[in-house]
């Protein structure tokens, strides 16, 4: 008995230092950063005191520059436009395709589901240079407009699979019911499907608009004028100005984004993983 | 419901359908799903294929039409002298931060499943390097590693390793440089692994674990002879999507590094940026990005026998 207790203590000190230790690896960049947005510059450039305390007193001057000075507004308002529109045309596509794997089809659905999700897994890297020369083709070079339109092909692939699974949770009977009550298919569906699988829309949703802000390479390949840029190429490319580096007004950047991400992540995640589970179950 | 019962309700439910909307249904089905299809042809499979072309032809962002040249452009991609860097740098890039991220995540969902104070903390400060847009924690990165201020550099200094005042330069070195490139990477994965594993962990009945318990295997019997095991697909899938957004990732290297010192750090991904968009030679970038076709099929290949095998119930 004895053992067995000193056992489960040794594995509970284990258990707090390692989640401490995984704390401070993942979230010291982030601390360091967020110290960083409010110092003086004469806090700033010193190499040898302590980085973790402010010696002199906060300030929020180099947030208001950011805001005022530097078109990183302007980056937040293109992404979030960019993101929304996008979240529009994959829902557009992937509501009903979803519905047709999860409910519709058979065998063949499964591998269509299977083959839908690959599409997932065809990176952007590959798919850049083609896309690029494609998208000045059709004349939306340097537009936010060429965003919207290839974010789909890695949104919708992912948003699929989840609404799958999403679909399949939701039991068939239910569905039937309402068409037995003289509901036609598509009134059965936006009364009983729909209503029924809306957390699972809003988590598609979220992490639909995400993904898209994650994207690095399309944005840098396809915009040149920094006033249609988004917030991820914007702020390493315009905002560092040449050998003049604003820190405070760059880890400011960084922080407002990633921290309301962070934090819708972290209130959807759980539902993220169950869609994402449900996807391989079979219908 | 039982799976008997479910399957019960399942054929009726099929019967029922098959009698009133079969006919429709053939069609309804196809027809639901043709507008994504279409539109993932048109931005995933018709650029795919206009990769290839690309890659055997002599394009470039100025010119209108494309001159099939065999495989004239491969030749010339490979033969320049830094791809067999940036082939090399892909790889150690991918592998070693991807064997990090096994270790760590392991480590990490069995530290998130157990039962202590203040986990939610924790559990957001670790989804943040995944949650946080690349390119701008690469940016936060760059000001802890390449700056005279550098934090690490004052625990250097308090460690004695640097004099007072000394700096580390942890960019400009090539040894140094790749290993940064690979730390953050590494934090930048762990979370999407990590959050894997954690759903893999909780399908694991309990009645096996205690089952194991009550038999008298310790704590590490019982994670090598039976969590392990079963945590092996799971993590399979984990690693599989790690390589895939490692391999092919270019923000990291091109916010933290831009491949420097010299090309110590640059990878394919990059490479075939630096290629095809800013020196314009569109064929070359394609072929430099699709030397990486065939792992990715090979991924890709192995995702999908694991997809097939995995009859979830």
């Amino acid at each position: 008995m004895a053992v067995t207790q000193t056992a489960t203590k040794r594995g509970r000190t284990a258990v707090y230092l390692l989640a401490l230790a995984f704390a401070v690896f993942a979230g010291f960049p982030f601390l360091w950063a967020a110290l960083t947005m409010f110092r003086q510059d004469s806090d700033l450039y010193v190499t040898n005191h302590n980085p973790f305390t402010l010696t002199k007193p906060a300030t929020l001057s180099h947030i208001t520059d950011l805001l005022a000075n530097t078109p990183y507004l302007r980056f937040i308002l293109n992404s979030v436009v960019i993101g929304l529109v996008t979240v529009a045309i994959t829902l557009a596509l992937s509501l009903p395709a979803a519905y047709a794997l999860a409910r519709l089809a058979g065998r063949w659905g499964e591998k269509a589901g299977i083959g839908i999700f690959i599409t997932y897994l065809v990176p952007p890297t590959l798919l850049f240079l083609p896309l690029s020369r494609l998208i000045t083709t059709i004349g939306l070079q340097d537009s936010i407009w060429s965003l919207v339109i290839v974010y789909p092909g890695f949104t919708i692939p992912l948003s699929t699979w989840l609404l799958m699974g999403f679909f399949k949770s939701i039991p068939r009977d239910i569905e039937e019911q309402a068409q037995v009550d003289g509901y036609s298919r598509t009134g059965a569906v936006a009364r009983t499907v729909i209503p029924l699988a809306l957390p699972g829309i809003f988590t598609v949703i979220v992490f639909t608009f995400t993904l898209t802000m994650q994207d690095f390479i399309y944005a840098l390949a396809f915009i040149s004028s920094s006033s249609n840029l988004t917030v991820s190429v914007g702020v390493p490319t315009v905002l560092i100005r040449g050998d003049v580096f604003y820190w405070q007004s760059l880890m400011a950047s960084a922080i407002i984004v990633a921290v309301p991400v962070a934090l819708l992540y972290n209130i959807f995640l759980d539902k993220f993983i169950r869609g994402f589970t449900l996807g391989a179950v079979k219908g | 419901m039982t799976v008997a019962e479910e399957s019960a309700s399942g054929r009726a439910a099929g019967r029922w359908r098959a009698r009133y909307l079969f006919d429709r249904e053939r069609l309804l089905g196809p027809a639901m799903m043709l507008p994504a299809v279409v539109y993932l042809i048109l931005v995933v499979a018709y650029p795919l294929v206009l990769a290839f072309l690309y890659a055997f032809s002599d394009v470039t962002t100025g010119s209108q039409s494309l001159h099939f040249v065999g495989f004239r452009t491969f030749i010339a991609a490979v033969q320049d002298p830094v791809f067999l860097t940036t082939l090399r740098n892909t790889f150690v890039f991918t592998a070693v931060s991807q064997l990090l991220v096994v270790v760590l995540s392991t480590v990490l969902a069995f530290v998130l499943t157990a039962d202590f104070r203040g986990r939610w903390v924790v559990r957001l400060l670790v989804l943040m390097p995944w949650a946080t847009p690349v390119a701008l924690s690469s940016v936060i990165w760059l000001w802890m590693l390449d700056s005279i201020f550098s934090p690490f550099d004052w625990f250097a200094q308090v460690l004695g390793i640097v004099p007072s005042g000394g700096h580390i330069v942890f960019l400009g070195q090539s040894g140094l440089a790749m290993g940064s490139v690979i730390a953050l990477q590494t934090w930048r994965v762990l979370p999407l692994a990590t959050v894997i594993l954690i759903a893999g962990l909780s399908a694991i009945p309990a009645d096996v674990k205690d089952a194991a318990e009550v038999d008298g295997a310790g704590f590490w019997r019982r994670l090598f002879g039976i969590t392990l095991p079963l945590l092996t697909p799971v993590m399979t899938v984990a690693l599989l999507f790690g390589i895939v957004f490692t391999f092919t990732d270019m923000a990291v290297v091109y916010v933290l590094t831009g491949g420097g010192p010299g090309n110590a750090t640059q990878v394919l991904a990059s490479w075939a940026f630096y290629k095809g968009i800013n020196g314009g030679n569109l064929a070359v970038g394609a072929a430099d990005a699709l030397i990486m076709f065939p792992v990715l099929l090979g991924l890709a290949a192995i995702m999908l026998r694991l997809a097939s095998r995995a009859e979830v119930t």
